[in-house]
């Protein structure tokens, strides 16, 4: 533990290609790069999916990719951009989070959607409001607050698992955690090392977690009866994604 | 490097080791999901019984899930013995807590309030009600946590490859220093038809527990 501390308050540990600053910069980078990437097709397939309920297998194809190890696809992705002459990036890494991050996206923003009160959408039909705005002004703003959710769990899961990019070379604060390792565990350095990198991502993790918090509850709309409308319980994760063996 | 995607005739001479391992994957799942449940459901209890330790209990196994698996196991290592099964299954055990805790809360707290009061007025104590009229009623929700824990331990089994386990994640270990596809597939794709197989047969258990959900689905 005190080497850990000696790591951390080390002023040397705060400077140059491998300082803290540099290998947190370079974590926030990959992590938000997958995200953004993420975002987009999952948000959009969501949507589409949730209005007009068409490919709704599409949900349960994806939510199966919870299954697939990140490692696995990394693992399958550089020997493949080693061939395409992308060098030693961490592209292979970033792939494997996209695929992280899209599901619990997609998942929320579609079951947001689906969610929305059969009233409230007749009522915005009844008023003459066409299948765009619907979508629009109705429906995507009261999936917003799942959507969000999603993102942040998804955020979260993306940021604790970056860490494998440095088994591909990649940066990061994987890079502490691999390094330290590789000291052996009877280094008192590499072990403070390792430590640091775990404790610093787990940080990162809990400050990325509570901010999109905050957005969240910011997003969510408020009503006059009910005060605001809460995201059940059970959506704040992935959790019951859509059966995967829909019978 | 190999350049072929998938060499057939190494994966058919490896057979027996392939199956081997295959084992060794659902041991390593088995294990932690077991360890896991027999922690977290009543940890969940608890948390949905006195609604103050809900705080308390998701913050510290929220801090465990946050931790990168990666980390975990490297740390774990001098502690509990680097290769030694124990320290794979603590990292293993300890992710599967905030999902089962926090579904087994979710399902307790689905339970509709006027059911429970039905059941009061039945005269059932507050120990009867919880054990006999909410449990039943919250085991979906449970069981989906379960599913998701298993899903889940099965794709963090790959990565105790690192610590001289793995199960199937040998292969994809294997696959990335030789960037040798094959291996990687093999233990890719392997992996995630346990994690699926897995899924469906929870669900299976899942309805076979709650037979009174089907008879009503059927009846609507």
């Amino acid at each position: 533990m005190s080497g850990l501390i000696d790591f951390l308050t080390d002023s040397a540990n705060w400077s140059g290609t491998d300082g803290i600053p540099t290998r947190l910069l370079e974590h926030v980078q990959l992590s938000g790069v997958s995200i953004l990437i993420a975002l987009a097709p999952a948000i959009l397939l969501g949507l589409y999916i949730g209005h007009t309920r068409r490919f709704e297998f599409i949900v349960s194809i994806v939510a199966l990719g919870r299954a697939l190890p990140s490692f696995a696809v990394m693992a399958f992705f550089f020997p493949m951009q080693l061939r395409f002459g992308w060098g030693f990036t961490p592209w292979a890494a970033v792939i494997a989070m996209v695929l992280l991050a899209i599901p619990p996206i997609l998942t929320n923003t579609y079951v947001g959607v689906r969610d929305v009160d059969a009233d409230t959408l007749e009522a915005a039909r009844g008023m003459g409001m066409s299948e765009r705005d619907v979508l629009r002004k109705i429906e995507l703003p009261l999936a917003v607050p799942l959507a969000i959710a999603g993102l942040r769990t998804a955020a979260v899961q993306v940021v604790a698992t970056m860490t494998l990019a440095a088994l591909i070379a990649g940066g990061g604060l994987g890079r502490y955690i691999v390094d330290g390792s590789a000291l052996g565990s009877n280094s008192e350095s590499g072990v403070a090392k390792l430590l640091a990198g775990a404790v610093l991502v787990a940080l990162l993790a809990i400050v990325v977690d509570g901010f999109l918090g905050i957005v969240e509850r910011l997003a969510s709309p408020r009503t006059t009866s009910r005060g605001r409308r809460r995201v059940p319980e059970e959506h704040l994760d992935v959790l019951p994604a859509p059966d995967l063996t829909a019978s | 490097m190999i350049n072929e995607l998938f060499r057939w005739d190494w994966f058919f001479d490896h057979l027996p080791d392939i199956w081997e391992l295959t084992l060794e994957h659902l041991r390593l799942t088995a294990i932690a999901v077991v360890i896991g449940f027999a922690i977290s459901f009543p940890l969940g209890v608890l948390a949905y019984r006195h609604r103050r330790t809900y705080g308390p209990i998701t913050a510290v196994t929220g801090i465990l899930y946050t931790i990168p698996s990666l980390a975990l196991f490297m740390m774990l290592g001098p502690v509990t013995g680097t290769l030694s099964v124990t320290t794979a299954e603590i990292g293993l055990v300890s992710y599967t807590l905030l999902i089962i805790i926090r579904n087994t809360v979710a399902g307790f707290r689905g339970v509709p309030e006027d059911v429970k009061e039905a059941a009061r007025g039945m005269g059932y104590t507050a120990r009867q009600s919880l054990w006999k009229v909410e449990l039943p009623l919250a085991v979906p929700a449970i069981v989906a946590g379960v599913r998701i824990a298993t899903v889940t331990t099965i794709g963090l089994v790959t990565v105790t490859s690192l610590i001289g386990h793995g199960g199937l994640g040998i292969y994809i270990l294997q696959g990335l220093s030789r960037l040798d596809s094959t291996l990687t597939l093999t233990g890719a794709v392997l992996s995630m038809f346990l994690a699926v197989s897995a899924d469906r047969i929870l669900v299976i258990v899942e309805r076979r527990s709650t037979p009174w959900a089907q008879t009503r689905a059927r009846a609507s």
